[in-house]
């Protein structure tokens, strides 16, 4: 099928075929959102992003409960995770999201395979629910004995003006354990972004610093905004560590209340996700003088750059040295599965929508093994993350941003630590070392490529029906509609039943992965053969 | 363990769901929009409700689940949802072209008490919604019911607010399958047409969520039942429903606004209820059963006597929807097995009472809660162990965590695959879902068998 690919399809010819079909005020939103990457000259490049989604146009997009519960909370082993609503928003979020956990041992808490609910009715939509959630923290306790119970808001608890941070903070007095709430209710913001940012926030306030223990170890780091899907958190920490970096925490992959507790001891705060978590990165720089970095442990490349950043934070010969060394050894491998599966998936073609920093990272991946990006865009990020942080001054607060809110964040009187003095950071940046730079995912593309924020289901089908793309990548809900094209469908949120595909060992899953689905023979038999031929001959033989 | 923190100990609770054997209103009534031949299913509410039941219907079907959303945002939901519908109305038909749209509401809309039957007045007089274009609706409060209302709301909605009455009979039964697998209408409509019976079966999900690989994608795919045939449900004969939660208030709707008689069955699943159900069907066509009927039927029987060693006195743990939690725990009953410990999270009086009846033989001797939960559930089998549990996919970690033969039945099932392809209505249906059971239970005893006793011949 490859032959008939045409890539070289004008980007600016497919934006105008997309904005065709809708009414003309839809197409003018959405135009902004659309940026064809038409020369080489990426400087300027503007994507619309974090506005509203136009109602009725088939979005990916979730809510702000499913980013607050499900992508940050969610990860997170060792507390009760309580959603005071109807019974939905709850049943949907239980451990549909593949994020791994692995308890240290048989008793340890582990609440995640578990979905507790206030299941309101509707005389506590009526009458309030707040005696209901207050009973349910009682239950919970009574039966679980918990360290930690955090209440997630669904859409109507703020419309009956049920406070579930009140109900927490008497809950918390009564029962003697930390108990907080999440004011995360469906229509906040105009994505699970909002959800995030507000998540965060509310572990920022309520757990981060409550315990000063230093581990006990030379080089130790945060990881912010790596989720453990399939395992991905599991390999970094194990690469890390063979460098002889420990984590004090990871926000929030197979985490725990006492990670995040510690979380402000670490030395410095290395982001994977830019865009659910660089909020966090600030404040614990803010608060606490920890710096933080860009990183990315998606692709071999981007793996070795970033264990070599942190290496080159700490100024320590030594670690330098092992880094470099494990970078060999990891890398012969790596090497190894690129010349075995190249030759079968060069000159092939990926799209990729999804989330908020994947639909960037991964594209290392594809290329490495020979493979054009025709387009991508994110699902929820801001323009931040398609631009660059150079951006964020430019960025107008509309009034879906302006009800996030956003913390006020002083130095901590006695725990304020810069890990670095002034000078120190000074004389690495000037070595061009890049504390909190995140370019984003413009510099990537292609001249000849698209991008779209927040696509929808007709731009979609429009991107297949021109560009003919050979793997095209997003999440469950647009997995089937591609498939039914017969073009491979790989899922970048939950990895569909596959993973680790972070740090090198999951370089080479990733790799194998997309091998087998572009090269799986099944999709070469969509015609019977009574379709290719349907002559009505018979013909008899005896063999 | 999985489910370490579950204690054997039972403590009442009032407030606190864990482990729900149910799900919200929307998704039901999804599921049904998607059962119409043309039919973009409408989330009038946040974005995430919608996102949640595509996903979750995606998994369970692993085909495409097509649906908009009125993409509420805080400003909607103070001053209400109409500008967002109308604008999802004019989104939906100039891009996605569908014959008709079915809204539900969220229980954000509800709460915020959204006209959606104003709204649709407004859009169908200022052109929004083009002329030969349909709309139905109906309310799915999530803090009513489950997801079991939800389908029935939605089902009802579409007796109601299509069907015509022309006076002229159609000569045909109209069949309300209830929320039922798309390859259970299909032996449905199979068992119909093996007794000559014309029906009109909706929702039919068949060949729109159990379609074909073809190389092209179809945002409608062909199956689901027509405008047409909806609309002609009012000059029908008569209709079955099957499953009081999810099909009784559609074909007495129809009954009381149309005249047109119904009856309301147990889904047919087991030997018991698909007699039932051929019964009505022969009744209400005034026609006779083919031999070819009564011979399924005979299969069914001699595999469960020829298989009684295996069945007799198991005891089970059952989970799901009350119409399928009824009828399976009748065709356990009838084959000789134990249901010991029964829940379902959808409300309903009845419940316990039906489940009674048909457990009777061994009086009180039952655990049945509905609405419960799988915490619950889980906690009966830690006090009194089960040899079978039958569940939706959440199922597979008591399963697990008590070594317990696992069959999965019912919504949703994330994890295998079938459920779409093979009924478990009736007699072939029957002999299928049998089969698993069996095949559970016995590779349970190959596993387990001592090498002395491990047997060739079963
Ligand atoms: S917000 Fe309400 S309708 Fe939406 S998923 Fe949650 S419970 Fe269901």
């Amino acid at each position: 099928m490859t032959g008939e690919r045409t890539h070289t399809v004008n980007p600016e010819e497919i934006k105008k075929e997309i904005l065709a079909k809708y009414p003309p005020k839809v197409a003018r939103k959405r135009a902004k959102q659309i940026t064809p990457v038409s020369s080489d000259e990426k400087d300027g490049l503007k994507v619309g992003a974090n506005v509203r989604t136009v109602p009725g146009i088939i979005t990916q997009r979730g809510c702000c409960y499913a980013g607050c519960k499900g992508v940050i909370m969610g990860p997170t082993r060792d507390i009760i995770n309580l959603t005071h609503g109807p019974i939905g928003c709850g049943f949907y979020s239980w451990l549909t999201r593949r994020n791994q956990t692995r308890p240290p041992s048989d008793d340890a808490d582990n609440y995640m395979t578990y979905c507790f609910s206030t299941d309101m009715q509707d005389q506590d939509i009526v009458f309030g629910g707040e005696k209901k959630l207050k009973a349910a923290i009682q239950e919970a306790y009574d039966i679980f004995k918990p360290k930690s119970i955090s209440i997630f808001s669904t859409c109507p608890v703020g419309l009956i003006g049920d406070d579930v941070h009140a109900v927490a903070r008497e809950m918390k007095e009564k029962l003697g354990i930390n108990i907080f709430g999440f004011s995360c209710e469906g229509y906040k913001g105009v994505s699970q972004s909002a959800g995030h940012h507000i998540a965060n926030n509310a572990i920022f306030t309520h757990v981060v610093g409550l315990d000063d223990t230093v581990m006990d170890a030379k080089f130790k780091i945060n990881l912010l905004g790596e989720y453990n899907i399939g395992g991905d958190g599991f390999v970094i920490e194990e690469l890390l560590n063979k460098c002889g970096i420990e984590l004090v925490s990871t926000f929030s992959g197979n985490s725990t209340m006492d990670q995040f507790a510690n979380c402000h001891t670490a030395d410095l705060n290395a982001v994977m996700c830019h865009r659910s978590i660089n909020y966090v990165a600030d404040m614990l720089e803010t608060k606490y003088g920890i710096p933080w970095i860009k990183v990315s442990f998606l692709g071999p490349t981007s793996t070795a750059s970033s264990l070599r950043k942190i290496a080159a934070y700490f100024e320590d010969q030594e670690l330098i040295d092992r880094v470099e060394a494990v970078i060999a050894e990891e890398m012969a491998p790596v090497e190894a599965k690129i010349k075995e599966v190249k030759p079968r998936c060069e000159g092939k073609t990926a799209m990729m929508f999804v989330g908020g920093s994947r639909a960037h990272h991964y594209q290392e991946l594809f290329r490495d093994i020979g493979m054009t990006v025709l387009s991508a865009g994110y699902e929820f990020a801001h323009r931040d993350d398609y631009e660059g942080r150079h951006v964020i001054p430019d960025i107008k607060i509309d009034a879906d941003s302006r009800n996030i809110e956003e913390l006020e964040i002083e130095p901590d009187d006695t725990r304020y630590n810069p890990r670095k003095t002034e000078e120190e950071m000074k004389a690495l940046e000037e070595k061009g070392y890049p504390f909190k730079a995140y370019d984003g995912m413009i510099p990537e593309m292609e001249k000849g490529s698209l991008i779209i924020d927040d696509i929808s289901q007709h731009e979609t089908e429009t991107l297949i029906a021109m560009y003919k793309p050979d793997i095209f990548c997003a999440g469950i809900k647009e997995k089937y509609a591609v498939q039914k094209h017969g073009i491979p469908m790989k899922q970048l949120h939950s990895y569909d039943t596959g993973g680790p595909y972070a740090s090198f060992e999951g370089a080479i899953n990733f790799f194998d992965e997309i091998d087998r689905m572009l090269n799986a023979n099944i999709w070469q038999y969509l015609e019977a053969p009574w379709q290719k031929n349907p002559e009505l001959s018979a013909k008899y033989n005896w063999e | 363990m999985l489910l370490r923190h579950t204690p054997k100990e039972i403590k009442a609770r009032k407030a606190l769901a864990i482990n729900p054997a149910k799900t919200c209103q929307p998704i039901g009534a999804m599921y049904a929009g998607l059962g119409i031949h043309g039919c973009l299913p409408h989330s009038h509410g946040s974005q995430g409700c919608c996102a949640y039941h595509r996903s979750t219907l995606t998994r369970h079907y692993r085909e495409p689940i097509m649906a908009a959303t009125s993409s509420f945002t805080e400003g909607a939901s103070v001053f209400g949802g109409q500008a967002n519908l109308l604008q999802a109305f004019l989104t939906i038909f100039t891009t996605y072209d569908p014959d008709i749209v079915a809204v539900h509401t969220t229980c954000l809309s509800e709460t915020i008490g959204d006209d959606v039957n104003q709204i649709v007045k407004k859009a169908k007089a200022d052109g929004t919604i083009p002329e030969g274009k349909y709309v139905i609706h109906t309310p799915t409060p999530s803090y009513v019911g489950s997801h079991v209302t939800g389908f029935s709301n939605m089902v009802k909605a579409m007796a109601v607010q299509l069907a015509e009455k022309t006076g002229k009979s159609n000569g045909k039964v109209n069949i309300v399958p209830g929320f039922v697998e798309p390859s259970d209408m299909v032996e449905m409509k199979r068992i119909a047409g093996m007794l000559g019976v014309e029906t009109i079966l909706f929702p039919d999900t068949s060949g729109i969520l159990n379609g074909p690989l073809t190389g092209k994608f179809q945002m409608y795919p062909k199956g689901g039942v027509t405008i047409d045939e909806l609309k002609r449900t009012g000059d029908s004969i008569g209709s079955i429903g099957l499953g009081a939660w999810a099909s009784a208030d559609a074909v007495r709707a129809l009954d009381t606004q149309l005249k047109v008689p119904c009856q309301v069955h147990d889904l047919p699943i087991g030997l018991l209820a698909t007699d039932r159900f051929v019964d009505a069907l022969r009744t209400v066509a005034g026609v006779s059963v083919p031999d070819t009927v009564t011979q399924e039927r005979g299969q069914l029987l001699d595999v469960i006597s020829d298989m009684q060693p295996h069945l007799y006195g198991k005891k089970v743990a059952i989970a799901g929807d009350p119409d399928q939690v009824i009828a399976l725990t009748e065709f356990l009953v009838t084959m000789g097995m134990k249901p010991v410990h029964i829940v379902t999270g959808t409300p309903g009086k009845a419940f316990t009472k039906r489940i009674k009846e048909v457990t009777a033989r061994f009086g009180d001797d039952i655990n049945v809660k509905g609405p419960g939960d799988l915490f619950l559930l889980h906690q009966w089998i830690k006090n009194e162990p089960v040899d079978l549990l039958i569940c939706n996919t959440y199922g597979k970690y008591i399963a697990r965590d008590e070594d317990i033969p696992f069959v999965r039945h019912g919504f949703p099932i994330l994890d295998r695959i079938g459920h779409s392809y093979f009924p478990s209505v009736g007699y072939k249906g029957g002999l299928h879902l049998l089969e698993k059971i069996l095949g559970a239970l016995m590779d349970r005893t190959d596993r387990d068998a001592p090498e002395e006793r491990f047997e060739l011949v079963e």
